[in-house]
């Protein structure tokens, strides 16, 4: 009893240690990720980098109370989606900051390209549908594009997606559907 | 509303995962590959804490500067405002002085000339010897004479 009594803070730090790595394997494996998808939402990288931090921040809280029930991306995602859901919220109500914001804007975005060998002309013609794309992301509700970009940017199965939103599949198929059309009809096809 | 959405995707929407066609797909493509070379320069840009810490700085400096620039001005206001009243009312208790002043000199002077008035009047009047009493002078004197003489 007394042996069990004397193993039991050893046992109590090491789980702590664990957890302290677990969670540090987390981060470094999903970091990029939860900020590739809040920078896509935003195109505001200080914001972007900011809740990411805050994401991890509010993560590292609720360590403990992850229960793997879902996968820690999609974990994360939710927590991400919610931070942004709460910036805009607030940012609404701080209306005196309405006005500044560090988004880049379309063009700009559109301009990053993965470095390839294709020709001057193959990246053009890149860049304009990249354009295309964002003008659509641009028109779509915050709903549909979150979904939009964790299909087509995070890749995401629309089970995951919709554990990460909290909406039915079909849901979700819906919304991905009407983001769709819309990406269509900017490229010129129907609506 | 969700329950709705769905039941309509279902019976009008086209399904999420359909095929897409190639240009719609290219597109989709590019725009995952340019999010990703965003994303990844935007992650490994080597990025100092000083630039943040400047730029936060900066952003907290300039917000207490207009903070105390407001705070100062209403103060300065305040005390200027305060400060011309101040001088006002001196003005004021100063023209209000002279005015009395004024007043008290014309009363004097009114005063000096009603007094140099019944003065004049005095002796104009003690001076003047009644020409209606004249001949009883003469008498008067005339019996003094003669008393005299007597």
């Amino acid at each position: 009893m007394a042996a069990c009594t004397a193993l039991e803070p050893m046992t109590i730090a090491r789980a702590d240690e664990d957890a302290a790595q677990e969670f540090a394997r987390v981060v470094e494996n999903h970091r990029l990720q939860i900020f590739r998808f809040l920078l896509a939402s935003t195109r505001d990288v200080d914001l972007a980098e900011t809740l990411t931090q805050e994401c991890f921040l509010k993560a590292h809280r609720n360590w403990g109370s992850f229960r793997g029930e879902s996968s820690a991306m999609t974990w994360l995602m939710r927590i991400a989606i919610n931070l942004q859901k709460d910036h805009w919220r607030n940012r609404r109500l701080q209306f005196w900051r309405q006005t500044r914001t560090n988004a880049v804007d379309l063009d700009e975005a559109s301009e990053w390209l993965p470095s390839g060998e294709s020709s001057q002309e193959q990246r053009l013609l890149a860049r304009e549908r990249v354009a295309q794309v964002w003008r659509a992301v641009e028109e779509l509700s915050a709903r549909q594009r979150t979904v939009f970009l964790l299909r087509y940017v995070e890749e995401l199965e629309l089970s995951e997606i919709a554990q990460t939103t909290g909406l039915s599949e079909g849901t979700v198929k819906a919304h991905l559907s009407r983001a769709l059309a819309r990406v269509r009809a900017e490229m010129g096809g129907q609506r | 509303m969700n329950d709705e959405l769905d039941k309509k995707s279902r019976a009008s929407e086209p399904a999420a995962q359909e095929a897409l066609d190639p240009v719609l797909q290219q597109a989709l493509n590019d725009f995952k590959a340019s999010v990703h070379a965003w994303s990844e320069a935007e992650f490994n840009r080597p990025r100092t804490m000083r630039q943040i810490v400047v730029r936060r700085t900066w952003r907290l400096a300039a917000g207490w500067s207009l903070a105390g620039l407001l705070l100062a001005g209403t103060i300065s206001g305040g005390l200027y405002e305060r400060h011309e009243n101040q001088l006002r009312a001196e003005a004021a208790a100063q023209a209000a002085a002279q005015q009395r002043e004024l007043a008290a000199q014309q009363a004097r002077k009114q005063e000096q000339k009603e007094e140099e008035i019944l003065a004049s009047v005095d002796t104009a009047v003690s001076r003047e010897v009644p020409k209606a009493l004249e001949p009883l002078a003469a008498l008067s004197d005339d019996a003094d004479s003669q008393q005299q003489q007597q």
